[in-house]
């Protein structure tokens, strides 16, 4: 537009210069070039804020629930002493089942006491009472359980490992700090001293801790008891029994639609619902499943199979048009050809479009299942949601029937819990979740790039 | 072999769809009908009045199966002999005690009447059993020895097969169609329930949101219908300027390789899943909201707020505009560019005037389908907007949404039927019209207003 416009433009005064030139640039053409990079640079900065709030998000995730996997242990010396644990002296077990949790307590707390006093760590300023609420109230259960699994213990002395309360793992972790301890009616200052000097003795510590990736959930005074167990069972048989149903349903229906369907109005009727289905917010398919799956069929609330059958229809459409497109791909040549050598219809489906079709269903099913899997909303409406302290049984026992709840319902539930300690572990279960897509995300490419035929 | 009409296989194939199809279909009716007959059944046990009602008699029959797989369990676990839970009897031995002792928990005292009828129920229903094992084998070997007489060599048996699969393939395309059926009875009926109870006017047009459950609530749409149009419209004020220049930098600016790594960057945001964002709004960006921008300038206190649920919905929305508008405008022919460039025009004024125009029913519809995900979007609001219901116009109080008191009204311990229980399928009803009505308007704008370039 250089020279017509700028023929328009009045002369520069006084130079020598031509009245337009293609090496000088005008006013108007400097305006237009400043419009030009302010318009690249809207997308540049637009770019910017998304993949900045991205990594912002992933980062304040990651630095925060990568704690979630240590946890603050005690380890020190105790003697099971027979007298306490088993007055009857026999061994029998129901007997010793009557020695509860705070008979243990009690145990646990004289032996961190004696073991302080070996060890010559100073205990000035803090009660004995103060020392025993260090101990979490896990750790005397899970002693009571392995003694009761093996008697032989009783008598001994073992290095027993257990939890911190949740306040102190807090202040190994930065989370509690002396000035949130002067507010805070549950850990004093002094204790927070004797913290340090147990983690100087290496009596305290943090540890790797399993226990968040296989515990079930934990009541709301126990944070570091609680794990990931329930929910990890509870996901992996939804998303078995979505693959087990939502990929013949989705290939079947995607065969009809894409190679049998006539061209009518029942044909055009189903061609928008998947479309329209795609687009319904998945609140509303957890609502279908609680009127239909749990009010009406009457299977039991929290169930992994409710939810299966609910993510099976949120991710059925998905599935079928993903599935569609592969189909599609195939070129029609290949049906020609079986066509030609006397195959039927059905033999040309079966036998060639299919199979050649199968990475891009594949790879579009694992997708869908990814996306199940993240699935947070119409899992709390079918009551997954609840507090689930028992492992559902095996998968052939009926388990798909037990309560449990998912991944991603544990983070909801975790964040809405009062204690700050269960958001460490809220971000946690994220980090665990998002391994669990990266690894079938990365599946999927893999799937991809090996066996994608360009035709 | 040569006289064969099919391949051998498909003989195979066609005798065990005739042994199984037909047996099937015997056990499926069994399983449905036989309930209905042990309740008649069972009716002589009961005093007819307590038989009328159909609530009545579904409480009943839920106590009689219970006590009944009650003894089951008990027999099994081997705490009481097959004689013995026969011989049971209320005024001997306290049946609830005995089953309470094999850790079956029953609500009340189990009357002579039910027992009885449970007794009679076990015995029903072990008969029953067997009689519907030997129904379904005879069956199935009927239709075997049926498909094994007709086999014949010119017996047409692939295209019998052929047609079996077809009407599955088409029962499996019709899934599609009875979710939608589904969805719409289920929260149909429910709301016409609701309707019963609490008047429809005043759920429509009310303005005061406020359950209790103690019988005297407010259930009025319009505050939560406000909450969730506020959020959306400062979602789609975040989403759609991010996606639009995102979407524009990407099919027209970025080199090759600058594109295929920041387009499939962009695209993870739609592969995380919403409660991640739900707990970065609650953690991160309601916090700093709150601190930096809300409490100095004295909008408010409160961390969950319009702003912060807004923010990352439209964060979240991002990718989904940017992909289709991507999509949309790679598909403007180049013609059209060159053209403009060849009368002088910058490449941002080509984009403004040329790519923009030709591309735009497009990016409407995908703007109002990113409009309608909004609307539907439960994490983030959930965690991230509050739940109070306000008709407000600070966008730093906390608002609520109506997905937010679709999951509060249906996961608290509320009595199923009230009124305040059923509101949700009434709110569910309403979002799932909204964003029906969005996705077609959404299509209807693509298919009318769209250019064709052949």
């Amino acid at each position: 537009m250089t020279d017509a416009t700028s023929a328009n433009v009045p002369a520069q005064p006084e130079t020598s210069a031509p009245a337009s030139s293609l090496l000088l640039q005008t006013d108007r053409m400097k305006r237009r070039n400043a419009a030009e990079s302010r318009f690249k640079a809207y997308g540049i900065v637009a770019i910017c804020v998304s993949l900045s709030v991205l990594f912002i998000m992933l980062w304040t995730i990651f630095s925060d629930g990568v704690s979630a996997f240590r946890q603050a242990t005690f380890s020190f010396d105790v003697t099971l002493d027979a007298a306490r644990l088993d007055p009857n002296g026999n061994r029998q077990r129901d007997e010793m089942m009557r020695v509860t949790t705070i008979g243990y307590t009690g145990l646990l707390n004289d032996n961190l006491i004696v073991y302080l006093n070996a060890r010559a760590i100073s205990t000035e300023g803090v009660t004995e009472r103060e020392i025993a609420a260090f101990i979490s109230r896990d750790t005397p259960a899970r002693l009571r359980h392995m003694v009761i699994e093996d008697p032989s213990l009783l008598g001994q002395t073992i290095r027993f490992e257990g939890f911190a309360t949740g306040r102190i793992d807090g202040y190994l972790k930065g989370r509690v700090t002396r000035d949130s301890a002067e507010r805070d009616t549950n850990i004093s200052v002094a204790q927070l001293d004797l913290a340090d000097r147990m983690v100087d003795d290496g009596l305290l510590s943090l540890k790797f801790n399993w226990g968040f990736l296989t515990n079930p959930d934990a009541s709301d005074q126990r944070p570091e008891a609680s794990g990931l167990g329930v929910a990890m069972i509870g996901s992996a048989y939804m998303m078995l029994l979505v693959a087990i149903m939502v990929l013949p349903l989705g290939v079947s229906a995607s065969i009809y639609l894409e190679e049998f369907a006539p061209k009518n109005r029942w044909t055009d009727l189903i061609e928008v619902n998947i479309s329209n289905l795609a687009a319904v917010p998945s609140i509303v398919y957890g609502i279908l499943g609680l009127a239909i799956f749990i009010n009406f069929a009457q299977f039991p609330q929290s169930s992994p199979l409710v939810g299966a059958l609910v993510l099976t229809l949120m991710t059925l459409p998905t599935i079928i048009i993903a599935t569609r497109a592969a189909i599609r791909a195939v070129p029609p040549s290949i049906r020609d050809a079986a066509m030609g050598v006397g195959a039927s219809k059905m033999q040309v489906v079966f036998h060639h479009v299919l199979p050649l079709a199968a990475p891009g269903i594949l790879t579009g099913t694992i997708l869908g299942l990814a996306s199940a899997l993240g699935e947070t909303a119409p899992l709390l409406l079918i009551g997954m949601v609840a507090f689930v302290a028992n492992y559902p049984s095996g998968p052939l026992d009926g388990g798909v029937l037990d309560p449990a709840t998912a991944l991603p319902v544990q983070v909801y539930s975790w964040a809405s819990r009062a204690d700050p300690a269960f958001i460490e572990r809220s971000a946690g279960a994220i980090i665990v979740l998002l391994a669990f897509l990266l690894i079938m995300n990365i599946l999927a490419i893999v799937l991809r790039r090996r066996f994608e035929r360009r035709w | 072999m040569r006289r064969l009409h099919s391949l051998p296989n498909y003989y195979g194939w066609h005798g065990a769809i005739l042994a199984f199809l037909p047996a099937m279909l015997v056990l499926t009716l069994w399983v449905i009908t036989h309930p209905i007959l042990i309740e008649r059944q069972l009716a002589d046990f009961f005093p007819a009045e307590q038989f009328e009602r159909d609530a009545d008699r579904i409480l009943l029959m839920a106590d009689v199966r219970r006590v009944a797989e009650g003894i089951d369990s008990a027999v099994a676990a081997g705490a009481l002999s097959a004689e013995d839970a026969i011989a049971l009897n209320t005024d001997a031995d306290n049946v609830r005690a005995r089953l309470g002792e094999v850790g079956v928990a029953l609500g009340a005292d189990v009357t002579a009447e039910v027992l009885q009828a449970s007794q009679r129920y076990r015995e029903l229903a072990s008969t029953g059993g067997l009689f519907r094992a030997i129904a379904t084998i005879i069956v199935a070997l009927g239709g075997l020895a049926y498909a094994i007489k007709i086999t014949a060599a010119d017996l047409r048996a692939r295209n019998r097969v052929e047609s079996v699969v077809l009407g599955v393939l088409m029962m499996a395309s019709t899934i599609a169609v009875l979710t939608t059926i589904g969805i719409v009875i289920s929260m149909l009926s429910e709301t016409i329930r609701f309707s019963t109870m609490y008047p429809f006017a005043d759920f429509l047009f009310g303005l005061t949101w406020s359950p209790t459950f103690q019988g005297v609530s407010q259930l009025g749409l319009l505050p939560l219908l406000w909450g969730t149009f506020y959020i959306s419209i400062v979602a789609m004020l975040v989403a759609v300027p991010t996606g639009l220049f995102t979407a524009i930098y990407l099919a027209e600016y970025a080199s090759p390789r600058v594109r295929s790594v920041v387009k499939p960057l962009i695209e993870v945001i739609a592969g995380i899943p919403t409660v991640v964002f739900g707990l970065f709004a609650l953690v991160t960006v309601g916090p700093f909201l709150r601190d930096y921008i809300a409490e100095p300038s004295g909008l408010g206190t409160s961390g969950s707020s319009v702003m912060t649920a807004g923010i990352v919905i439209g964060i979240l929305n991002v990718p989904f505009i940017s992909s289709l508008a991507d999509d949309i405008m790679n598909a403007v022919p180049q013609a059209l560019r060159d053209g403009s460039y060849g009368l002088g025009a910058t490449k941002s004024e080509t984009i403004r005037q040329v790519i923009l125009p030709a591309a735009l029913p497009g990016i409407v519809g995908a703007i109002l389908l990113a409009a309608s995900r909004a609307i539907g979007e439960t994490m983030i609001v959930t965690m991230g907007a509050g739940a109070a219901a306000k008709l407000d116009l600070n966008p730093f109080e906390a608002m609520t949404t109506i997905t937010v008191k679709i999951v509060s009204q249906l996961t608290g311990d509320g009595e199923f039927n009230s009124p305040e229980t059923l509101v949700a399928f009434a709110l569910g009803m309403t979002l799932f019209v909204i964003t029906l009505g969005l996705n077609i308007f959404a299509l209807w704008v693509v298919r009318k207003y769209r250019e064709q370039y052949e």
